[in-house]
């Protein structure tokens, strides 16, 4: 078969010592780079761009090595998300939901172990639809528009209210408060400044990730400084240090739901891996949350939006490298990375640079094994975090915190814009709000405006527009639907749960 | 030892003993990682160390933040003398600066240089009904309502404004050219796969980002804004050719700090001169769509002002600002 030649071919660019040592390096450094909260995938691959320059490396070996570090960043940053309940990167904020409370009831090392495997099946599944369908699936994603997109948003925030497993109403609310924050910024389709109060810094908005290690770890490390004088010692029960192989492979067929929906999320531009892992976990729950044990630690909340994630972010490589559309920040920093080494993506690549193409994929199923296998025993040595006394552990996050951050932007106002969304998540925990959805509001929002414009600039503000193409339609029966099956559900629920009560 | 290397390493030597700025430089990006800002930092900055005209590798700082208002303003108020930094910029920046969208105007900083520019060109779908420019402004001009253009730019910015001074070329008011549907997108790419997914009509941005669909065949050049022919695309005509007085390009360059000595400046001048008229930059330049342009200086100086000014009253007549 023609595909299998060329793959045959790539694995001998990808197999070359040099290429596999930086295969290794890159998964290594992003694990690194995805577990501690703040620098992320994008800035972990641009601070290393100079480095693949100044190693003087071929243009295949130093794409190798960056995308190594793009997957790499994408299966490190769940670690934080379950050993510190703070999330890495933006995509990792779902596994938090059922993570840390895995952590927390001493399964630890099981919960790093299930995440692993799943982010090796979902991006071991991404990978292998990159090399099936890249180009097919590239001409598909050309007809999702502007309603479509807007149609899948109103989707995502339908089905919002079910993200956790409490009052639904402070689910909305903390939603409703993400969006607000989107809001801030220059408006992108006429450039007016909207709440900014003058402040060249607030032009752009708030940076998801200032936001996320804002809400997450500063207002972690303000609610221990509130308990600290109580000396109530946290002692979490380690577990084992290597799980059982029995244990790992809990997630069945949450695979591959969270594989298919990530890919999907992935493959439209602009989407990306916080969607996909969002979608992911808000189908597994409506799929298989029978008993009310997601939130609470339940492994199937861990290998959904983990699988969704990692195949989105294989996904993502396909309207990247065929159209030149990144999918995510980090598609767009490696867009420009095949830019400056003279390589134009776009719908001519992959018969210009076949060896480099498939050169790249090759060495992505490469880096899952590596990632996977290398993830594994790494276990035993991030569970030790956890054993750590909470006197180190804080003040080390509020350093990464600061580190991390600044390293983004060079700038000391977005210190100030962490500080304040930790006090905001500090509130919003003493008020028993769940932090997700806000982000979720924020991520998602200001894409979901963006679209919205969109669409009404092409109709020239007539709102019928988005009703006009089959694939909004459908998504809003969906919707519709899964809203029905909801409320449906919980009628049931209370029903069973009145007569259990009027009963003996 | 071959010749070659007894040559590099001449130079080596000869470029250490000419007077060149003895500190690391550091070449501000004012955009995210991964725009044109950012690859006109990246490439000069690489290749400035490559070819060994800076001692140290150029160090490159990503400062997002208001269309570049962020790094402009933090340039103006700590580091109006620093020597050692440059500042990328584009003609989007001067857009901004003449919408009054910076804290000052043009003749805050010193405008070092330009080394290539972009070139804004007009395309429709390769199964378009428009095969012509004069196709287009015609359906213009019968009504202004009906096409809806995208490019990367929000409504006002540099893609729209390039749009409309088409139009004005080809007879529309400013009543009737305002009525045209502007959309914008995250980029040329995607404002391009969304024409292609039959969202809009037409599309107006620069070559660089979308030369690939050119290519392949995909999309079709009504009109290059460009006073000569595009090299990559010699059969794409102008819209000077077809009877529209209008150019538009997207130079890339760099400013630096207000207060910077004159001999600092003149050394920056030089050096970016000496990178522009190596191959290793032309290829560079080329390799992702833009055409190697060099003006330096004083001369620079009094074109960035025009061109601000230029832009102002464009912006004027469109309505944008006051």
């Amino acid at each position: 078969m023609d595909i299998l030649s060329l793959l045959g071919q790539g694995f001998a660019v990808a197999l070359t010592p040099t290429n596999l040592a930086l295969a290794m390096f890159g998964c290594f450094i992003g694990t690194m780079i995805g577990a501690l909260p703040g620098i992320g995938p994008v800035n972990g691959v641009a601070i290393l761009i100079p480095v693949a320059f100044s190693l003087g490396l071929e243009p295949v070996s130093a794409l190798i090595m960056l995308s190594c570090i793009y997957y790499g960043c994408m299966y490190g940053g769940r670690i934080s998300s379950i050993m510190l309940n703070i999330p890495g990167d933006e995509p990792a904020i779902m596994t938090t939901l059922d993570g840390y409370p895995m952590a927390k009831a001493g399964k630890a090392s099981q919960a790093l172990a299930i995440s692993a495997l799943a982010s090796f099946v979902g991006a071991t599944f991404a990978t292998i639809g990159l090399t099936l369908f890249a180009p097919m699936l590239a001409k598909a994603a050309i007809y999702f528009g502007p309603a479509d997109y807007f149609a899948l948003y109103v989707m995502a925030f339908a089905t919002i209210g079910g993200v956790t497993g409490a009052n639904p109403f402070k689910t909305l609310l903390a939603a409703f408060l993400g969006l607000m924050i989107a809001s801030v910024g220059l408006d992108p389709a006429t450039g007016t400044a909207r709440y900014t109060f003058g402040s060249y810094h607030l032009y752009d908005g708030f940076d998801p990730i200032v936001a996320i290690v804002g809400l997450f770890a500063i207002s972690e490390v303000l609610v221990y400084l509130e308990g600290v004088h109580k000396d109530e010692a946290r002692s979490v029960p380690l577990g084992r240090a290597i799980p059982k192989f029995s244990e790992i492979f809990v997630g069945g067929w949450a695979h591959a739901r969270g594989s298919v929906i990530g890919f999907l999320c992935g493959i439209l531009p602009g989407a990306g891996a916080s969607l996909g892992a969002f979608m992911s976990y808000i189908f597994e729950r409506r799929w298989s949350d029978k008993n009310g044990t997601f939130g609470k630690g339940d492994p199937k909340g861990i290998v959904a939006p983990e699988a969704g994630n990692n195949a989105a972010s294989g996904g993502a490589l396909i309207p990247m490298l065929t159209l030149g559309v990144p999918g995510s920040g980090t598609t767009a920093v490696m867009l420009a990375l095949l830019i400056s080494l003279n390589i134009q993506p776009g719908p001519l690549l992959f018969e210009r640079e076949p060896e480099m193409v498939w050169g790249l994929i090759a060495s992505l199923y490469i880096a899952n094994v590596v990632l996977l296998v290398m993830n594994i025993p790494m276990v035993g040595i991030f569970t030790r975090v956890l054993a750590m006394p909470q006197w180190i552990l804080m003040p080390f996050v509020v350093m990464v915190s600061f580190l991390g951050i600044y390293s983004i932007s060079h700038s000391t106002f977005d210190l100030f814009v962490m500080i304040g969304f930790g006090v905001l998540g500090y509130g919003l925990r003493k008020l028993d709000i769940s932090l997700v959805p806000v982000i979720l509001g924020l991520l998602l929002g200001a894409d979901m405006e963006n679209n919205l414009r969109r669409a009404l600039s092409i109709s020239g503000g007539d709102f019928s527009i988005l009703l006009a193409s089959p694939i909004s339609v459908l998504l809003y029966v969906v919707t519709f639907a899964m809203l029905m099956l909801a409320f449906g559900f919980a009628y049931v629920g209370r029903r069973k749960a009145r007569r259990a009560a009027d009963g003996p | 030892m071959s010749l070659g290397s007894r040559i590099i390493g001449a130079s080596i030597i000869a470029s250490s003993l000419f007077a060149l700025p003895a500190f690391a430089e550091e070449c501000i990006a004012p955009a995210d990682p991964g725009g044109g800002w950012d690859f006109t930092c990246r490439t000069a900055g690489k290749l400035l160390y490559d070819l060994q005209l800076v001692d140290e590798p150029v160090q490159v700082t990503n400062m997002p933040g208001g269309v570049g208002a962020v790094a402009w303003a933090n340039v103006a108020s700590r580091r109006a003398d620093d020597a050692s930094l440059i500042v990328a910029t584009s003609t989007v920046g001067i857009t901004e600066i003449a919408q009054g969208r910076y804290p000052s105007d043009a003749s805050a900083m010193r405008w070092i240089g330009m080394l290539g520019t972009d070139v804004g060109v007009v395309v429709v779908p390769a199964d378009s009904e428009y095969e012509t420019l004069d196709q287009l402004v015609e359906q213009l001009n019968q009504d202004p309502a009906s096409i809806a253009a995208a490019g990367s730019s929000g409504a006002g910015g540099w893609d729209h404004i390039r749009l409309l001074m088409l139009a004005e070329a080809g007879g529309l008011s400013s009543e009737e050219y305002q009525q045209i549907r502007w959309v914008q997108f995250d980029g040329g790419s995607p404002a391009v796969t969304q024409m292609l997914g039959g969202q809009v009509d037409v599309v107006t941005t620069d070559l660089g980002e979308i030369a690939g669909f050119v290519e392949s065949g995909d999309i079709r050049i009504l009109a290059a804004m460009s006073d000569e022919p595009i090299p990559a695309f010699p059969d794409a005509p102008t819209a000077i050719d077809q009877g529209y007085e209008v150019t538009g390009y997207n130079w890339r360059g760099f400013y630096t700090g207000g207060d910077v000595s004159d001999e600092a400046y003149d050394e920056w001048v030089a050096t970016l001169e000496e990178l522009y008229n190596t191959d290793e930059w032309k290829e560079a330049a080329e390799s992702s769509g833009l055409i190697p342009v060099w003006r330096g200086g004083e001369e620079f100086e009094t074109y960035v002002n025009e061109q601000a000014e230029q832009m102002a009253e464009i912006s004027r007549q469109i309505g944008v600002i006051e």
